[in-house]
Formats: structure tokens, C-alpha cells, sequence
């Protein structure tokens, strides 16, 4: 972790869960530059004719000019703002998918992920806030930067850490074994060869482009937690997802390239934005093209974060319904019981001591009933399960996926040189950059590793 | 019985690499100053191999000699053979190493420094550092003699406690012959300074006429002798050759036979000694696949039949090393003169010292070279230097001059040693410097000549000239820049003979000089108005253009860590009183004492969250006392 002032940091400060409107603050020198180049003021009045500390209705709009949000953005200028720098906050109402992509604009713009409690830190450092409250000023950003730390760890004891310190190790050893080159000219180690460099940061560039687009919490927010209807044909997915999309406004209808079989929804729970997977019915048949569509399920049912199991209380249960339950044994689950309405066919009793799930919702996906319960059963599954409950997770994905691409800009760069055939130690700088870059997610990036790996792996000395 | 001797305004304690420049650069800068060895024969001695530079060594060398030292000079003045290496790589990398003439280069050395008006040399051992209250006043020498000193400078090299040790036989000595010094670690001890012990070695000296050069391989100096020094303009010299063999099985198969006498592994040698420079019986142990070493037979000087093995770096006993000497092809007949051996030695825990290289305990005491925990003339000469400055900065009541990671190799070598410590004697190298890339060999002069003339190290001639160099790289850079090369047919037939690609629209020269397959001199046929100048102009002006993408980054990485380098954290600092500390870190910061916000963090176990806490203090601090003053 750097600790860098001065610049220009960003962050969301609203927390999950609370409600559709959140802030995305910016504070430092650059703020009004990197506000500017996004947002688009329905007032005819250019941004730098804006005024101090006054509501303007506008676009937040991507580099292709696309509308994000619609929102209301006002400038804080200095010295009379919270951290006595320049201020933008931007009011959106989008939800937090919404939210993070315009945070995500803005850090693509330069600014920096603010580090936990930051913006106290700054308006203390910069004499807004008094002395007497200093103890208290450390004691929060003390317990935010544990807290994210601990986030961090959390996230990072998985197989995540296990890959970044793969490539890492990978990366370290050309590093070494450049180094060694120019360190110990004069010994007889074999000067490293380009042809394999370039193959070896090749294949470590795709590995990080992977991981970014599989990281963490960061890729939950952006992507959604994909969460998968299961039920036999006819139990009633269709309208549990229409239930569900017609109570949340969509943030984003059918993502292109998925088939007429798969239908994927973005709902947002309280924050948290949930891709629903709604698949053909998976039931044993011998019919070929139906064949297909089910084994897109079950691999769908693979990767699945959640499953909802669903059963229709109004048939009895069959030998398809049982082998359900069996495939999702290792899963997130929640059984959902549909059709409440009608006559009961099943013994309840003998649905909960079959599915090993631990929540059981009882609904009618026609009627709209039982949906609230629904969704306060998925919100506590996924904050519970995933530990996906504060502002910390999204700043620590976040930090994640721009270190990640930042490493990943390294190693471009890296490729690029030894193209037009720069000199080892210009690439090895690229190289270095993504290494210490990948080690600020695991928080190891000491120079010292390089050395001893030298030692260990290279023959020197006089 | 003690007596009287003088006052004197700074004393260096040992006259090698390191005292060599501590003494003459406190004289050079007007004070009084005494120099003491144990044998003055031995003034700037070689005790290792005959030869300085490489990399990052070289850097730091030219950096000394752009600071007003004598190091680069005195090569400059000695050398028997000189050669470029890393020449196959970029600029950043490239250094400079040169073999010396071992005699000739201590002898000129010597005569240097005594021939310096304000230093007195004296053939004496001290035994005591005089302190009164927290501030050194003197040293006492073997015979009684008190010197009384406002500043005092050890260079001690490896004499403090000196123990050699070859096979199963040990002695107390110095290097190569020489006294050892066995009384100044008790006077360290009791000013409460925590001592380590170290392990260096050295390779037997071997008799030329006893080696069949015709089965070894020969290694010529570089045609092109690029000097070290900025003062030594150019250099022609007959110069001498180097020769290579290698060891072979045969010679493995006598030392795996002998480890059990083998000091290393029997237990009788206990210090850490250097990773990069192993004996050979830790070669053939920890590379147990490798069939062959290299040895290289170096010269030691013209009027002598002595030469240096390196490669054989040994503390076997004697008989073994004849025998796995005489394994070596072309040295079947070899006759050893002096033996190998290694050397034990205490040095002082150099996180005791500031940056400045000051005692934290003992005001006016310094210390540089080995006794940090160092190896290498070219790492005790820096340290050297930076103390003799920094003693006579502080009596003459100047601001202490700390040259920061991204000024200097000098920089990052002291930045490590006070803010990380050593686990074996400490060598420098590239990796290490994060900002390699603006710290290179060749820009030593842009980096740190104003600051030698500042202090006054460096004289208004020499000056002069560096400032003409600095206009021409500048006048030429913008020359480039603003040239423009348009896209008519005989410019593209010429690029095409270039093979580099042809133009479409108007271009720079500055552009056209970045592309990889281009240079300064094959530019020429599109540049006919160019003025000559000189080879290191161009070569400035080469680099600073062709690899201006990189080096604008690291620039940019510098300023981001300058910042948390000027935050400054006061010397009266009490670390127990901030709320909110981590417990390590507490006591890690009470013990290196940062000087800066930047240093702080670099320190381990010393976490962002507590670097947070510092500056919320220090804002406090500074809020307080603005207070006060109302």
C-alpha cells in the first residue's frame, strides 16, 4: 500500500444496503479536471462556469459518451470543503452498479482509490478538523485500515493470493535472472534469453487479464453475483424472474451472445447486484436438442455463486426434483417453495429434510408473494456466505481490479519494448513495475527477494 | 603513561579506501585533521583483488569523483588495464572496471594525502575514543598519545579483532600481514555500541613465471579507455591482460575430500560472510551440479610476478590449497606465494548511525567502510567521503549533506545500512537502486557536481568545464527537438538505406533519434549542419532522447517519493508518546530514529496504518507549536 498525498483520491461513500442513492466523492487537486470530462450539466453553462457548492442535474457519460446515470453533481472548491481541497461529489441513483462504474470512470481518469478513512485523514492533515479530536481521527482510520486490511485477507486467502504469488514467483525468477546478467557481467551465467522472456511475460500478462476478469468482490460488483434459477420445467422460473425484475428496476437487460436456452436478468438487492441465470429445465431426456440446452445448465450450475432450488408445492415430488437436490449439495443454495397457492401436493417436512439448505422461502411467483422474503433471504445468504457486507469490500475490489490492470499495463509494456528490441534493463524496469504492482495485492514487494534468488539460483563469486 | 599530542579539528582512525577520502576531504574543506594507521605501508591497500568498478560500483566511483573525491583519480592514474562491461545492454547498465597496479596505487595514494596541506599521518594504533558527555572529544593511540579531535571517523576496515583463519590453524591478525587492531572494539563496547562479527576471505597470490599461460584463454583491455574520473580527459596506456582457466572435477573432487578441514563447515568460522563472493569450497558445495568454474589470473601490478586467483577464494588449509591449485590447467606447476585465507572481524551494527553516518549515541563520531558492515574499496571510499563531509559540515555548523535514494547509489548504500541493517557484509548492486535508470555511470556529474562545488570539493575550474558540458547536452537536446526532417523523396531513399521506417509527415530529429534502430552518428547524413562535439556530450544527448519514455517515468516515481521524503520527522521525537502506534513498529521506530517519513516506511515491520498515525502526530506537533509561538 502507498501513501501517497496530494493527489487525487475517489471513493463511494454510501453504504451497501442503504437505499438507491449513493455518493461518489473525489477530493484533490485534479477533482474538477476529472469531473469535467464526464459529466455532461443539462445547463447550457460550461463546467468551469459551474457554481460553488450548487446542485447541477446532468449525464455522467464513458469515454463513448454513453449515458451512465443521470445525477446530480456539485464542486466543493477549496479551502472550504470537508478535506480543504477540491471537492466534486456526484449524487447518482442508478444503484451501485451504477455507482461503481462512474467510480470506475473517475479512477480511469487518475484518480486514485482513496485508502480507508482517508478523507479524515486529509481534512485532519490539512487543519479541518481540530486537535483535540485527534485520537479519535486515529482511532478511525486505525480501525477502517484493519478492517480493510482484514477484508483484503480475507479475500486474499483463496485462490486469488495463490495465483498472484504464481506469477509473481514466475516474474521474480527473469527478474533474477536479468539481474544476475547485469549485476555479474563477468560470470559465466547464461545471459537470458529474449525468446523465452517474452513467452514467459507473455503468458503472465493473460494470467493477470484472467484474474481480472474473475477477482473477488470487485468482479461480484461489477459483473453481479451470478445466481441461478434450478427447477424442473413447468415449476414456475420464468415468473420467480419476472417476480423478481419486475419489483427491482433492471440495470441491464439480455448481455448479447446469450442463447435463446439461457436468460440472464441484473437485479440489485439492496446494493448488491445479482445476475440471475434462468435455464431450460433440467430433467433426464433422451431428446438431443434438449440434451444440449441441459448440459449448458449444468455448467451454468458449475459456476453458479447461488443457486435457487425451486420445487412446485403443487406436484408431487419426482425422481428429477431428487436428483436436483443432489446437485446442489456442495452449492450456495436456497430452496424455494413455489405455487403456495395452490393445493398442496407435498409434505413440507419431507422437502426440508431433503434439500440441505438452510433457508426455505415459501412463495408464489404468479402472485407476488413471498418475493420480499425472497430477497431478504438472498441478501442475508450472500453477506453472510461471502462476508460481502461493507464499503471496505468494494474499496479492496476495487484497489484489486486497478492494481491488476495496472500490473497487467506493465507487463503490455514489457512485451512492447522487447518488440522493438529495447535494451534488457528498460524492460526489466516494465517487468519489475508489474512485479512490485502484483505484490501491493499480497503486500509483499521487497527488492531484497530479487537478490536471494540470484544467490540461490546463480553460481557468483570471486 | 598518556600525553598530550595536538588538537586537530577531525581524526580518522585508518587510513584505507575509506580514510583516505574521509581525511582528504575533511582537509580539502579547511580543517585541521590527523590520520591515523597501524602501518603506513599499508595506506589505501588492496587487500583483495587488484581491481575496481563494475556495476554499480563503477556508478558510485564516478559519483565519488563528481563529489571532489580522490578515488577516481587515483584509478585513473594506476590502472593496468581498463574494460567496458554490459556493453551488449543498454547505458543504464554499463560500467567500467579496471585492473589495477596494486603498489603503484596505494603508493600514489599515499603520496596524495600526504602531500595534502591540514592532515598530519601517524603510524599508531588507537585504542580509545574520548568522549565527553554525549560528545567526542579525541582518541588515545597504543603509546599514550592524546589527540583531541571535535570530530572522529573510523575507518577501520577489517582490523577490529581481526582473526585469521586457514584450515585448522588461527591467529589474531590484521589483512595480509598486517597488526589487527584489538583494543578500540572494547572502547566501542562500552559507549554502548552493539557489535557483529563478519567473515571475509581472500585467494592464494601465485608466482607468474610458474603459470602456463598458453592453456588459458586471454582477456585484453578494452581499445577505447573511458577513464573514471571527470578530470582525467583521455587515456592512452599500454595496458596488461588478464587470463582465464577454470577449475575441473579433479580440483572439486580434492576439496569435497577435505571438508572436514574446511573452517566453513567445521564450525570454526562463525561470522556471515558475503553471498556474491563465496569461497570456492562453498561453490562446489551449493552448486554441486556445476562441473567447472572460472578462475581468472589478474595481474598485480607491473613490478611485481604476483598475481591475484580469483575464483580460489579459500581458507582451506595450506596443503589442500597447493594441491587443488595445481588441479587448475596452467597452473600444474603453480607456486603459491601467499596463501588464502579468511579473516574474521567485528563491525558495529550500522543502524546506530543517522544517514549522515554520525553515531546516534555519540555526537561527532562517524563511521564508514567495513566497520559498517560494508565490502568493497568502492562502498568504504563512498562512506568515506559522505562521513569526512559530514563531520566537517557539522563543525562548521552546515547543514549535513544526506543524498536521498534517487540522487546516488552513495544514497541507496546508506539508506540501507542505517534504515535495514546488514546480514552479510554489504555490497552494492543495481538491483538495489530503484531509479537505476537515472543513476547511471555516465550522468554522474549531472547528478552531483553542483553539490561537490557547493561544499567545495569540487573547484571553480573544474566547475567551469562541467557546466560547459551540461550547456551542450541542453543546447543539442533542444537543437533536435526543434530540427525538422521533412518527407521529401532523398530523406525516405536515406532511411530506407537506415532500414528504419520511411516518413509520412514532417518529423523531429528528436523523433527520429528515439527509434531503436537509429543513432546519433547514423543520423548525421540527415543532419549535415550539426556542429562536432564531444563523445560524452553526444552520448548524453543519445540517451537522454532515445529513452526519454522511461526515463520520464522513473522522474515521475521520484517525485512521488521525494514528497514522503521531505517530511521530516524531528531528532527530539519521543516515539513513546504517540497515540496509537503499533507495538513493533513503536519499538522500531525508538530504534533506527527516521529522519524522514519516507525512511520510516521503508522500515520493516513499520505498516501504512502507523505511517498515518506519525503524520497525524506530527500535525499535531507542528499545530501546537505554531500555537505556542502566538
Amino acid at each position: 500500500m502507498k501513501i501517497v498525498s496530494c493527489d487525487t483520491i475517489a471513493a463511494i461513500s454510501t453504504v451497501i444496503g442503504e437505499g438507491g442513492i449513493g455518493i461518489v466523492r473525489i477530493s484533490g487537486p485534479e477533482s474538477f479536471k476529472i469531473a469535467e470530462k464526464i459529466f455532461r450539466p443539462k445547463t447550457k453553462k460550461k463546467f468551469n462556469e459551474l457554481k460553488n457548492r450548487t446542485l447541477y442535474l446532468g449525464n455522467i457519460v464513458d469515454s463513448k459518451n454513453d449515458i451512465i446515470d443521470e445525477v446530480l453533481l456539485a464542486i466543493f472548491k477549496a479551502p472550504y470543503t470537508y478535506t480543504r481541497e477540491d471537492m466534486v461529489e456526484i449524487n447518482c441513483h442508478g444503484g451501485l452498479t451504477a455507482q461503481k462504474r462512474i467510480l470506475g470512470l473517475v479512477l480511469d481518469q487518475g484518480a486514485r482509490m482513496a485508502e480507508p478513512g482517508e478523507f479524515t485523514k486529509r481534512a485532519f492533515l490539512n487543519g479541518r478538523i481540530d486537535l483535540s479530536q485527534a485520537e479519535a481521527v486515529i482511532d478511525i482510520i486505525r480501525a477502517k485500515t484493519d478492517k480493510a486490511l482484514s477484508v483484503a485477507n480475507r479475500q486474499l486467502t483463496g485462490s486469488l493470493s495463490k495465483k498472484i504469488k504464481e506469477i509473481r514467483s514466475d516474474l521474480l525468477n527473469i527478474l533474477a535472472h536479468i539481474a544476475a546478467n547485469i549485476d555479474f557481467p563477468e560470470e559465466d551465467i547464461p545471459e537470458a534469453d529474449s525468446e523465452f522472456i517474452l513467452k514467459e511475460i507473455t503468458v503472465a500478462g493473460e494470467r493477470v487479464k484472467e484474474l481480472l476478469k474473475g477477482a473477488g468482490s470487485g468482479r461480484i460488483l461489477r459483473e453481479g453475483l451470478s445466481t441461478l434459477i434450478l427447477g424442473n420445467t413447468n415449476v414456475g422460473k420464468s415468473s420467480l424472474l419476472n417476480a423478481l425484475v419486475k419489483e427491482e428496476r433492471a440495470i441491464v437487460t439480455d448481455i448479447p451472445g446469450t442463447t435463446r436456452d439461457i436468460i440472464e436478468e441484473y437485479i440489485d438487492i439492496k446494493g448488491i447486484p445479482i445476475k440471475i441465470i434462468d435455464t431450460a429445465g433440467i430433467r433426464q431426456t433422451s431428446d438431443k436438442v434438449e440434451k444440449i440446452g441441459i448440459e449448458r445448465a449444468m455448467k451454468h450450475l458449475k459456476e453458479a455463486e447461488l443457486v435457487l432450488l425451486m420445487i412446485d408445492i403443487s406436484r408431487k415430488l419426482t425422481r428429477d426434483d431428487k436428483n436436483l437436490i443432489e446437485l446442489i449439495r456442495d452449492k450456495t443454495a436456497i430452496t424455494v417453495i413455489n405455487k403456495v397457492d395452490l393445493p398442496v401436493e407435498v409434505n413440507e417436512d419431507e422437502i426440508e429434510q431433503l434439500v440441505p439448505t438452510e433457508r426455505i422461502i415459501r412463495i408464489s411467483a404468479l402472485k407476488h408473494e413471498g418475493i420480499e422474503e425472497l430477497k431478504e433471504a438472498i441478501f442475508d445468504t450472500v453477506t453472510e456466505k461471502m462476508g460481502f457486507s461493507d464499503e471496505g469490500l468494494i474499496a479492496a475490489g476495487e484497489r484489486q481490479r486497478k492494481v491488476l490492470q495496472e500490473a497487467h499495463d506493465f507487463l503490455d509494456m514489457a512485451i512492447d519494448a522487447m518488440d522493438i528490441h529495447m535494451p534488457i534493463e528498460m524492460v526489466e524496469l516494465d517487468i519489475r513495475d508489474a512485479w512490485e504492482k502484483l505484490g501491493e495485492i499480497t503486500g509483499d514487494t521487497v527488492s531484497e527477494d530479487i537478490i536471494t534468488t540470484i544467490f540461490q539460483k546463480f553460481c557468483i563469486g570471486k | 603513561m598518556e600525553y598530550k599530542v595536538g588538537k586537530y579539528d577531525v581524526a580518522v582512525v585508518g587510513i584505507g579506501h575509506a580514510g583516505c577520502e574521509a581525511a582528504l576531504a575533511t582537509a580539502r574543506m579547511g580543517l585541521k585533521t590527523v590520520a591515523f594507521a597501524i602501518n603506513l605501508d599499508s595506506i589505501a591497500l588492496m587487500a583483495c583483488n587488484p581491481s575496481i568498478g563494475g556495476p554499480g560500483k563503477s556508478n558510485m566511483v564516478r559519483e565519488i569523483d563528481a563529489l571532489g573525491g580522490q578515488m577516481g583519480i587515483n584509478v585513473d592514474k594506476t590502472f593496468i588495464q581498463m574494460r567496458m562491461l554490459n556493453t551488449k545492454k543498454g547505458p543504464a547498465v554499463r560500467a567500467i572496471r579496471a585492473q589495477l597496479d596494486k603498489r603503484a596505487y596505494s603508493a600514489t595514494m599515499k603520496h596524495t594525502v600526504e602531500s595534502q596541506p591540514n592532515i598530519d599521518i601517524v603510524q599508531e594504533e588507537v585504542v580509545k575514543i574520548l568522549v565527553e558527555g554525549k560528545k567526542v572529544t579525541g582518541v588515545v593511540t597504543k603509546t599514550g598519545g592524546i589527540y583531541e579531535a571535535k570530530a572522529v571517523i573510523l575507518t577501520t576496515g577489517v582490523y577490529l579483532r581481526g582473526r585469521i583463519v586457514i584450515g585448522d590453524l588461527s591467529y589474531s591478525s590484521g589483512p595480509s600481514g598486517l597488526f589487527p587492531a584489538n583494543e578500540l572494539s572494547k572502547s566501542l563496547e562500552s559507549l554502548g555500541f552493539e557489535l557483529g562479527r563478519f567473515k571475509t576471505g581472500t585467494p592464494p597470490r601465485i608466482h607468474k613465471d610458474s603459470v602456463d599461460f598458453s592453456k588459458m584463454i586471454i582477456q585484453p583491455g578494452d581499445e577505447k579507455i573511458f577513464p573514471f574520473s571527470y578530470a582525467s580527459g583521455e587515456i592512452q596506456r599500454e595496458q596488461i591482460p588478464c587470463w582465464l582457466t577454470y577449475t575441473n572435477e579433479k580440483t572439486h573432487k580434492i576439496i569435497s575430500e577435505n571438508l572436514h578441514r574446511a573452517p566453513l563447515y567445521t564450525g570454526e568460522i562463525k561470522g556471515a560472510g558475503p553471498r556474491y563472493c563465496p569461497s570456492v569450497e562453498m561453490k562446489i558445495v551449493n552448486f554441486k551440479d556445476k562441473t567447472s568454474h572460472q578462475v581468472f589470473i589478474e595481474p598485480e601490478g607491473i613490478d611485481t610476478n604476483e598475481m591475484y586467483v580469483q575464483g580460489l577464494s579459500t581458507s582451506l588449509p595450506v596443503d589442500v590449497q597447493i594441491e587443488m591449485a595445481r588441479s587448475v590447467k596452467g597452473l600444474e606447476n603453480v607456486k603459491i606465494m601467499r596463501f588464502g585465507y579468511a579473516i574474521e572481524y567485528d563491525f558495529v551494527i550500522p543502524t546506530q548511525l543517522k544517514p549522515t553516518l554520525e553515531a546516534k549515541n555519540v555526537q561527532g563520531l562517524y563511521m564508514a567502510g567495513q566497520i559498517n558492515g560494508t565490502s568493497g574499496y568502492e562502498e568504504a571510499a563512498a562512506q568515506g567521503l559522505m562521513a569526512g563531509i559530514n563531520a566537517a559540515l557539522k563543525i562548521k555548523e552546515k547543514e549535513p549533506l544526506v543524498l536521498s535514494r534517487s540522487d546516488a547509489y552513495i544514497g541507496v548504500m546508506i539508506d540501507d545500512l542505517v534504515t535495514k541493517g546488514v546480514i552479510e557484509p554489504y555490497r552494492i548492486l543495481t538491483s538495489r537502486a530503484e531509479y537505476r535508470l537515472l543513476l547511471r555511470q555516465d550522468n554522474a556529474d549531472l547528478r552531483l557536481m553542483d553539490t561537490g562545488h557547493k561544499i567545495g570539493l569540487i573547484n571553480d575550474e573544474r566547475y567551469k568545464k562541467y557546466m560547459k558540458k551540461k550547456k551542450m547536452i541542453e543546447d543539442e537536446i533542444k537543437r533536435l527537438e526543434s530540427v525538422k526532417i521533412t518527407p521529401t523523396a532523398k530523406t525516405n531513399e536515406t532511411l530506407e538505406q537506415l532500414e528504419t521506417a520511411v516518413l509520412k509527415s514532417p518529423s523531429t530529429l528528436a523523433e527520429l533519434l528515439k527509434r531503436p534502430e537509429l543513432n546519433y552518428e547514423k543520423l548525421k547524413v540527415l543532419d549535415e549542419h550539426r556542429k562536432e562535439l564531444p563523445l560524452e556530450v553526444i552520448e548524453q544527448v543519445e540517451i537522454s532522447t532515445a529513452y526519454e519514455g522511461y526515463i520520464k517515468r522513473q522522474i515521475a516515481q521520484v517525485e512521488q517519493f521525494k514528497k514522503m521524503e521531505n517530511k521530516k520527522i524531528p531528532e527530539d521525537i519521543n516515539f513513546d508518546e504517540i497515540y496509537g502506534l503499533g507495538f513493533e513498529a513503536r519499538e522500531k521506530l525508538k530504534e533506527i530514529k527516521p529522519l524522514s517519513i519516507g525512511q520510516a516506511s521503508r522500515i520493516s515491520g513499520v505498516n501504512p496504518s502507523d505511517i498515518t498515525v506519525l503524520m497525524i502526530y506530527l500535525e499535531m506537533r507542528r499545530r501546537k507549536s505554531l500555537h505556542e509561538e502566538f
